[in-house]
């Protein structure tokens, strides 16, 4: 009974997706909107299969952009949430300007990283860097200083050294919060690659962007569009599986709590 | 003697704490300091474990003066202090790891003390698994296998339901049969303090002072006969007008 009901929970956002492609089909169709400006969901599912090789070797160069920066990205908020944590006078100094330099829209930086760095990938991986760090530091420096005083203290009581406090406590504390900022981590850092791309370079899926949009292919927009949230989907349900995987104390909870419910 | 607190006298800002407290430990002896909440058992606590340092007394351990440092005695507190991604057999290994023993041999050691003290079968779980006597069952192994002679307790059983702590006191008493462990027990349960200990320390006053001493004359280990038997009800009545 249950578990019907569940999987007719879990078909519902199958259904509303569904609903609106065959909406807009219909809008398409029915010439309510100009085809050539809506192209229709079967047009864009063309595009996207005839451009298919184009759009993965761009696909290959966005996301190593991505890659690369989020993980340099995920190396440098760790360094610094790390000595924030560990020294009181780098954390007054360093947070207030992280959190201004979150004021400064990346859209706007890109140009003046192009002009530094050339065409080439390093100014979108510096791009993807830029947007990555903040919510990764942020998130590692909340959960270092959330453990429990008293446990800082059994720590020391049992002559633990402070790389031992910080890696038996304080890391594994600050696991959860992490994974909440490398998630929205990967979705700036997808979107800063492509805006990145889009002012100035050779490949990738928003130098192709630019090129459809300059030849009117509203079809081929649409199929990039889909590819580039695709890409974004796809990397955060792999940060859910690593998180699964590397906290296997936090479904363990969920288990008990389904069998407390339960019994 | 194995821990001696003598004269320790603390005070925060305007209010004295306590004052000329003196509370003495033998080996293998366990102590109840037994008072009302706020009396500052928990202030006497911290300056016995070095993590707050007394205005004037000292505390030895066997002799040596430890007064104001940290890391000589193990304690234990009312809240588990489990880490909850380590699992139980990790977490009571904890202190060995620590001490740089190497995480196989840690595992081995922490291990064959599971069935003495009641923990069978939970090596691989994590704390959130366990009911919280076992947790407490575990969190003590742990504050056992941090090697040092003397355990301080914080009201380590308080935060359990009324069936638990019955339950999780006579297991105590069992482990203690065998392990023997010099122990500081802090309390504001009397049933408990006479339950458990050797001796009775009781503090009361504001500032705190050692108002008596009882000594319980009675073989170990001690049952629920003791526990309705005249002699407890003789020290209850006792302890309780010492109190107020």
């Amino acid at each position: 009974m249950k578990k019907q009901q569940n999987i007719i929970h879990n078909m519902i956002p199958v259904f509303v997706i569904l609903a609106v492609l065959l909406i807009w089909e219909l809008i398409s169709v029915t010439g309510l909107v100009p085809k050539y400006m809506l192209p229709t969901p079967l047009q864009v599912g063309k595009a996207f299969v005839t451009d298919f090789p184009l759009l993965m070797s761009h696909a290959k160069v966005t996301l190593t952009e991505t890659v690369i920066g989020l993980m340099s990205g995920i190396v440098l908020g760790f360094v610094a949430a790390a000595l924030m944590d560990a020294f009181v006078p780098v954390r007054k100094g360093l947070y207030p300007l992280l959190v201004i330099s979150q004021t400064v829209p990346t859209v706007a930086i890109a140009p003046l990283l192009i002009l530094w760095f050339s065409y080439g990938m390093a100014p979108k991986i510096v791009l993807v860097i830029l947007a990555s760090f903040f919510p990764i530091a942020v998130g590692l420096l909340d959960g270092f200083q959330s453990v429990d005083e008293d446990m800082i203290r059994l720590m020391r009581a049992m002559k633990a050294n402070r790389w031992q406090i910080f890696w038996h406590v304080k890391f594994p504390y600050a696991l959860g919060e992490f994974f909440s900022g490398l998630k929205i981590a990967v979705s700036y850092s997808v979107v800063g690659a492509v805006v990145s791309e889009w002012l100035g370079g050779f490949y990738g899926l928003g130098v192709y962007m630019t090129r459809v949009k300059k030849s009117y292919d509203y079809d081929k927009m649409f199929a990039v569009i889909f590819l580039v949230s695709a890409i974004s989907l796809l990397m955060i349900l792999t940060v859910k599986i690593i998180q699964y995987q590397s906290m296997p104390w936090q479904h363990c909870k969920d288990e008990i709590q389904i069998e407390r419910k339960r019994g | 003697m194995i821990l001696e607190a003598e004269h320790i006298s603390k005070r925060y800002a305007e209010k004295q704490v306590l004052q000329d407290i003196t509370v003495r430990l033998e080996q293998g002896e366990l102590v109840c300091l037994l008072g009302m909440s706020g009396v500052g058992k928990t202030t006497l606590f911290n300056v016995l474990s070095g993590l707050t340092r007394p205005d004037s007394g000292t505390v030895r351990l066997k002799g040596e003066e430890i007064t104001g440092t940290t890391g000589h005695l193990s304690y234990m507190l009312q809240k588990d202090m489990l880490l909850p991604h380590k699992t139980v057999l990790d977490n009571v290994a904890l202190p060995l790891l620590l001490n740089g023993t190497k995480k196989k041999a840690a595992r081995e050691q922490a291990a064959g003390y599971f069935s003495q003290f009641g923990l069978e079968g939970t090596q691989t779980k994590y704390p959130a698994q366990l009911s919280g006597g076992m947790r407490q069952r575990a969190a003590l192994l742990r504050t056992y296998l941090c090697g040092d002679e003397v355990a301080l307790l914080d009201e380590p059983f308080s935060a359990l339901d009324a069936l638990t702590r019955a339950d999780v006191q006579e297991w105590y008493l069992h482990v203690m049969e065998t392990i023997r462990l010099s122990t500081l027990f802090i309390t504001h349960d009397i049933d408990e303090a006479i339950l458990l200990s050797d001796r009775i320390y009781i503090m009361s006053g504001s500032p705190a002072v050692i108002a008596a001493e009882i000594t319980i004359d009675e073989a170990k280990p001690r049952g629920n006969d003791f526990m309705l038997s005249d002699a407890f009800v003789r020290y209850k009545r006792r302890i309780k007008e010492l109190l107020l």
